[in-house]
């Protein structure tokens, strides 16, 4: 099997976003939250992409924010993921009443848009990573049911899946048993695509104030920060933005890849 | 031979395969194929699939599938040499000197065009003929192809005609700008078995009376023994025969011909009537939100260890009637009596015994296996969930169903991809005996395949009732079959069980008109088989 040049550039990038993330606390020169330098200092050997709005090493909190940016987005797709693709199964599955009801519940979400309906929530609830995993993971989760609905309907029209249902196997068992390992691969590279829109919407959250709060921060959080920067010609705010960018490509060329397997994939019947 | 119209010499094609996950293979589709076609003579292609027959007929024309390159040898058409013809030469060849008619005519036209200007298209683009001559070239050709109402029939849209008239027309289409030669791939093959024989009388009649020379690509040697003058035998890209048709049907030299002509001659005494292990009563169906029936009062018996066929073309409830008895489809009226039992209508009620006891094959065993699982989880689930089988006494009982079905114990660990069509209904044949079932439903199992795989199926599954005497429920549209493998018989028609008792008395005169129909369109391995029975049938196909 070769890999292409492009899905070996993401596959490093990824790995290397993921080692920073995983191991932050020991590649970080600084702490997180230690004034070192001052007012927007310049990248230096010191700070090798110089200091923030309040003389914070920006290199040190870019590291620290990738593990909670990388975190957050991580937890909440495999959240997503669980909810959206057990329901989206399950309403292929049963049919009928179950799939209306599911359904229409996800259009009413999907109606209104995320970023507002998450800002409502997040404005009630308390602020805290467990209340934003949440939120993302279930907004989310209505994406990831409309797809997985889709391949599951695909596949439950297959014979096999009639032979099960004569067997007289369980539903359990055909979601995943039957239905769960053919719908797979496209369910991987959605994966990646979600990841990445949960980094973005976290990010966008914290840009505007209510995503991640300090102490901690994460890229969009950062770019907030430094927002005002930009007017007096500092770049700080744009070292985050390029991260946020650069993850952004790499997990998309990794989920490129994988779509393209599968939809060559002889018999994966998922494409 | 000097006048011949169209010669391959020594004809080789190749292509690139890209197995998933593999490095690209290459790959000799054709090798050292030499033959002829005289003018207004027809040269029936012949061979399974992956024989090569298509590649060669698309290779008249010197075109090439996707990826496929026509390497070696020379295809002279009208003395000149086009395998290496530029592209200039070949735009103005194709479609003009050459036309070709394809397999399923309903995903050929163009939906949104009327018959017409469709069929008229390349003789005017050619600039053979002004549109005007081309229309009433086209009615002429209706005519002898002898479509109803031909003068108006072009202004239909494909959608408006039925499958065997759309089949008619692509042949219009082809035959419109007169050219030298057209190419035939599998023209009635998608077809109902009753419309299949009008279509092939159409176009044999086509054939003679414009005098053109054809090839004739099909898998079926006795079609191709109505219409061709020779038939080349092709397997695995290379000749096995190349002689006259009377020489192939009634004389064939190679072993793979001679097997070719005598298949499905099994030879299958019935079996004396007995109880029933399955009894259908007054069965009546229809699907949900729709206003007709599609099963009205089905009443049909299966005894024990022995075979009842059910028969009749596309749309006559025979696979209803399947998923009625398995309870896919509830019956809105009559009963259905199993191994002394009344079953439940629907299939969440029935027991687990239930279930077991009646099994089904599919047609296209590709999609009646799940593509993720090996062999071994495909025929080892039944015995799990039935029998609580598990560890060494399960892999036991699957290598004795895989000895069973003459496949070894190492395909256990195969994936159903890397099985051939005949290899992949075996496996499910197994799946289907692991549950050691009284009764087995099979829906068309063998019509997807090869004759000579066919046959081979036909044959393990006797031989299984005779060891394990279960009982089949065989739906089939092909008589072939039905003589080869039934005990009983009953013959559907829109819904109805219009004839059914024991093999010989419904195979015996007196017939039904619609029996009679049936009966005489399957062709059989004669010369001149198609003209006698156009004359002496009672009855035209729905389809016409």
């Amino acid at each position: 099997m070769r890999i292409p040049l492009s899905a070996l550039l993401g596959l490093v990038l990824t790995g290397g976003f993921l080692f920073i993330a995983v191991f932050a606390q020991f590649i970080a020169p600084y702490p997180i939250d230690s004034t070192v330098g001052g007012v927007w200092d310049s990248p230096s050997a010191t700070h090798w992409l110089g200091t923030d709005t309040i003389g914070r090493d920006i290199l040190s909190r870019l590291i620290y924010g990738a593990q909670i940016t990388i975190f957050v987005a991580l937890a909440s797709s495999i959240l997503s993921f669980s909810l959206g693709s057990f329901l989206g199964f399950l309403a292929a599955v049963r049919g009928g009443l179950v799939d209306q009801v599911l359904s229409r519940i996800v259009d009413l979400v999907m109606a209104v848009p995320s970023l507002i309906v998450a800002l409502v929530m997040l404005s009630v609830l308390p602020l805290n990573l467990t209340v934003l995993i949440l939120v993302i993971g279930v907004l989310d989760s209505t994406r990831v049911f409309r797809l997985s609905r889709a391949v599951a309907v695909d596949i439950s029209v297959m014979d096999y899946i009639e032979a099960a249902r004569l067997r007289g196997e369980k539903q359990s068992w055909i979601i995943f048993r039957e239905i769960l390992p053919n719908a797979l691969s496209p369910l991987v590279a959605e994966f990646g695509l979600r990841f990445i829109f949960a980094v973005l919407f976290i990010s966008t959250l914290s840009f505007l104030g209510l995503g991640i709060q300090p102490p901690l921060t994460d890229w969009g959080g950062m770019v907030g920060e430094n927002k005002g920067g930009l007017v007096y010609g500092k770049s700080a705010a744009l070292v985050p933005a390029a991260a946020i960018a650069l993850l952004a490509i790499s997990v998309n060329l990794v989920a490129d890849w994988i779509l393209s397997r599968t939809s060559s994939l002889k018999g994966g019947r998922g494409g | 031979m000097a006048d011949a119209l169209l010669s391959f010499k020594n004809l080789k094609i190749e292509a690139t395969a890209y197995p998933p996950g593999e490095r690209p293979r290459h790959v000799v589709l054709v090798d050292g194929v030499t033959v002829s076609v005289q003018k207004g003579k027809v040269l029936g292609l012949i061979g399974e699939s992956g024989a090569g027959k298509s590649t060669i007929g698309l290779s008249a024309m010197a075109f090439g599938r996707g990826g496929v390159r026509l390497t070696g040898g020379e295809i002279v058409l009208n003395g000149r040499d086009i395998r290496t013809a530029d592209a200039g030469a070949l735009r103005s060849l194709r479609g003009r000197d050459v036309t070709y008619v394809a397999q399923s005519a309903a995903a050929s036209f163009n939906p949104a065009k009327k018959l017409m200007e469709q069929v008229i298209e390349t003789s005017v683009s050619h600039g053979v003929m002004t549109k005007a001559e081309a229309e009433a070239r086209a009615v002429s050709l209706f005519r002898q192809l002898s479509l109803p109402n031909p003068e108006t029939i072009g202004e239909r849209y494909p959608h408006q005609v039925s499958g065997g008239q759309l089949q008619r027309v692509m042949t219009a289409m082809a035959l419109c700008p007169k050219p030298d030669l057209v190419i035939f791939d599998e023209p009635t093959t998608a077809l109902d078995v009753t419309t299949q024989i009008d279509v092939l009388a159409a176009i044999k009649r086509a054939i003679h009376e414009t005098g053109v020379a054809a090839l004739y690509i099909t898998h079926d040697l006795a079609v191709v023994a109505q219409v061709a003058d020779d038939i080349l035998v092709l397997r695995h890209g290379k000749m096995v025969e190349y002689s006259s048709t009377d020489q192939i049907i009634n004389a064939p030299r190679e072993p793979y011909t001679q097997a070719l002509v005598s298949v499905r001659s099994i030879d299958h005494a019935e079996k004396a009537p007995a109880p029933p292990v399955l009894s259908v009563q007054n069965v009546t169906a229809r699907y949900k939100g729709t206003s007709f029936d599609v099963l009205k009062n089905v009443n049909v018996d299966v005894a024990p260890g022995q075979t009842l066929a059910i028969v009749g073309e596309s749309g006559s409830g025979k696979s209803t009637l399947a998923r009625a008895i398995t309870g896919l489809l509830p019956p809105s009226a009559g009963r259905i009596q199993f191994a002394g039992r009344t079953l439940s209508a629907d299939l969440s009620g029935r027991s687990k015994d239930d279930l077991r006891e009646l099994q089904m094959i599919y047609q296209m065993a590709d999609v009646a296996m799940n593509p993720r699982q090996t062999v071994g989880t495909i025929i080892g689930r039944p015995l799990e969930f039935y029998f609580g089988l598990t560890g060494e006494a399960k892999r036991l009982r699957i290598q004795e169903l895989l000895d069973q079905i003459e496949m070894g114990a190492g395909f256990a660990d195969r994936y159903p991809a890397e099985l051939s069509g005949g290899q992949k209904q075996r496996v499910c044949i197994a799946r289907a005996l692991a549950a050691k079932p009284k009764l087995i439903i099979c829906d068309e199992v063998t019509s997807a395949l090869d004759p000579l795989v066919a046959d081979g199926i036909l044959k393990l599954l006797l031989d299984l009732q005779a060891h394990e005497n279960v009982a089949y429920l065989f739906i089939t549209h092909d008589l072939a079959t039905v003589r080869a493998i039934a005990d009983k018989i009953a013959v559907m028609f829109k819904g109805q069980v219009v004839r059914y008792g024991q093999k010989t008395d419904v195979l015996s005169p007196p017939f039904d008109d619609y029996t009679d129909l049936l009966l005489s369109s399957v062709p059989e391995m004669e010369l001149g088989w198609l003209e006698k029975v156009i004359q002496t049938r009672k009855m035209e196909s729905a389809g016409n």
